[in-house]
């Protein structure tokens, strides 16, 4: 199946700028479908950046981020063909995860 | 005298009318006296006036052409906009042949790469504007396959993939000299101008007159370029749509009856608004609110 | 009710299919909700209505403003569904930013822990239910710190 995961991650310095985009319904709960019932809530709860086996960012995510999630963050190290390994975990158990390349 | 009252309801008429085309910004003074290429350049005039600061290929950004604050938003969506995902939807099922061996580049010029902006255009054989949606269509029924359902899903994929090769291609629509071609041309033109639904507002009511003004919270995009960044993925959606997508929610919203997709009327309507703007480049797909 | 329109009648939306992974047990049933929690979400916090409440939950301790933390939000959102949003801060050794709308149903929007080699600034796009405070927090040193501004959200056109 398609990866729902896309990573942008490029050094810059002595830097790595992070940007992922996620395609992931992000329901909150409060919505109705066309018929008139409540869909489930159904969001990404952790979404973790590993760099050289340590976690440079763990985000915690509620049902008010929106779909399609996007996150752009940075931190020091990381160098030109390091391995970033993102991973996302939901609230219904539902995971996925995807190693990028710095560039 | 026995004809003043008719004179006087003429004239009234007349005033009407013409208040009417001048109220609604109307780019062609009257239905048949102007050709295409008249209308076109009277109707970029307008909005070239209206929008001094706007640089013309800007045009396509709708919205974003004419309000800074949104404009800001809008390029920090862009930073990774969320259509991306139905590119590589639409880049897969571009490229993944038919069950005959045969792909969609073959019933396209160019293998269907960079022809976006060519679209729509009158098919003299059959008598009809062609848009992208409808010819994805025909290709599929020529090489034995059920056509997609339009609005949505791997029809707005695959055009946000072919619009997307088509970028920075200016709008280059053709109206062949055919008076069938012109019929249609004017009765996309007839359409955008006159009022419908409950609301009786015209699309010209709010994407001429009312252009670059808000709509409670949405910046009105001006006509000119209007399809220019279509298939959009609208934040309102939360998903891609294509042209149809909004005419048919557009009309909805005016509290008009929709047509359904790919209707003669709205491909009418397509074909004037790209003629309209011929020169904006393409700058599909898009982010909309 | 103010609010995107996406509050109203969406579409239900496509769902792709992705790997499953057994959490402790839990599994999902055709018309049941099993509402998992990933290893180390902070349920408690995302539960929580109003601000001091959430901040409660999130770090326990008392939060000052400061003017070292930048709030990088529209003035008027162009849709309630998706608003960007960047907090950043020049502070020292932030190992916590969290992003509160103080008006939506559950206060937390976002929270994430940085670690010594992250920069401190994330940007991200989230859902207000209504005009109301984004709230930028940061731990730094151990002390909490914040910083908010106001957002407005309005319907869109067309009533749609």
């Amino acid at each position: 199946m398609a990866p729902t995961i896309r990573v942008r991650a490029q050094a810059s310095g002595d830097a790595t700028n992070v940007q992922a985009l996620i395609q992931h319904p992000m329901d909150s709960g409060f919505v109705k479908d066309s018929k008139g019932v409540l869909i489930p809530p159904h969001y990404i709860e952790t979404l973790t950046f590993e760099h050289a086996g340590k976690v440079v960012l763990e985000a915690f995510w509620g049902p008010a981020v929106s779909k399609d999630p996007y996150i752009k963050f940075g931190f020091k190290g990381g160098a030109k063909g390091d391995d970033l390994k993102v991973t996302w975990v939901d609230n219904l158990g539902k995971t996925d995860t995807l190693t990028a390349k710095i560039a | 005298m026995k004809s003043t009252p008719i004179l006087l309801a003429a004239l009234l008429t007349v005033a009407g009318i013409t208040s009417w085309v001048m109220d609604e910004g109307h780019a062609a003074a009257s239905a048949n006296s102007t050709t295409p290429e008249q209308d076109m350049q009277a109707f970029q005039r307008y909005f070239k006036q209206r929008f001094p600061n706007v640089k013309f290929p800007d045009f396509a950004n709708g919205p974003y052409a004419v309000n800074a604050e949104m404009r800001k938003q809008w390029e920090e969506i862009m930073q990774f906009p969320p259509y991306d995902f139905a590119v590589d939807e639409g880049k897969t099922a571009f490229e993944t042949p038919f069950k005959n061996g045969k792909t969609y580049g073959d019933c396209f010029p160019n293998k269907g790469i960079g022809v976006r902006q060519t679209f729509p255009y009158f098919d003299t054989k059959t008598g009809e504007v062609v848009t992208l949606d409808l010819a994805i269509n025909r290709c599929r029924a020529e090489n034995g396959e059920k056509p997609l359902p339009y609005q949505t899903g791997v029809m707005a994929s695959l055009t946000a993939y072919m619009s997307q090769t088509s970028r920075g291609k200016p709008f280059d629509i053709k109206i062949p000299d055919d008076p069938r071609a012109r019929a249609a041309y004017e009765a996309g033109k007839q359409y955008f101008y006159s009022r419908h639904g409950q609301l009786n507002f015209s699309c010209a009511s709010c994407h001429v007159t009312a252009s670059g003004q808000r709509l409670r919270g949405d910046i009105l995009a001006p006509a000119l370029g209007i399809l220019a960044s279509f298939p959009i993925y609208r934040s309102d959606w939360g998903s891609m749509g294509t042209i149809d997508r909004r005419f048919t929610s557009c009309s909805a919203q005016m509290r008009a009856e929709p047509l359904p997709p790919q209707d003669p009327t709205y491909r009418d309507l397509e074909y004037f608004l790209s003629y309209m703007s011929n020169g904006v480049p393409i700058a599909g797909p898009g982010t909309r609110p | 009710m103010e609010g995107p329109s996406q509050f109203k009648m969406p579409s239900a939306t496509r769902r792709g299919a992705l790997a499953m992974l057994a959490l402790a047990g839990l599994t999902g049933f055709a018309g049941k909700v099993w509402a998992a929690v990933a290893p180390g979400w902070p349920e408690n916090a995302f539960k929580q209505k109003s601000k001091d409440d959430a901040v409660k939950a999130l770090y326990g301790k008392p939060m000052t403003t400061s003017d070292k933390i930048t709030l990088e939000v529209p003035e008027i959102a162009e849709n309630g569904a998706v608003v960007p949003v960047t907090v950043s801060t020049t502070l020292p050794n932030v190992t916590s930013i969290s992003i509160l709308v103080e008006q939506n149903p559950y206060t937390v929007a976002a929270s994430y822990k940085l670690s010594d080699a992250t920069l401190p600034s994330v940007g991200c796009r989230l859902k207000m239910a209504k005009t109301t405070a984004v709230i930028g927090v940061v731990e730094s040193g151990g002390n909490l710190y914040s910083t908010s501004k106001q957002v407005k959200v309005t319907l869109g056109g067309c009533g749609g």
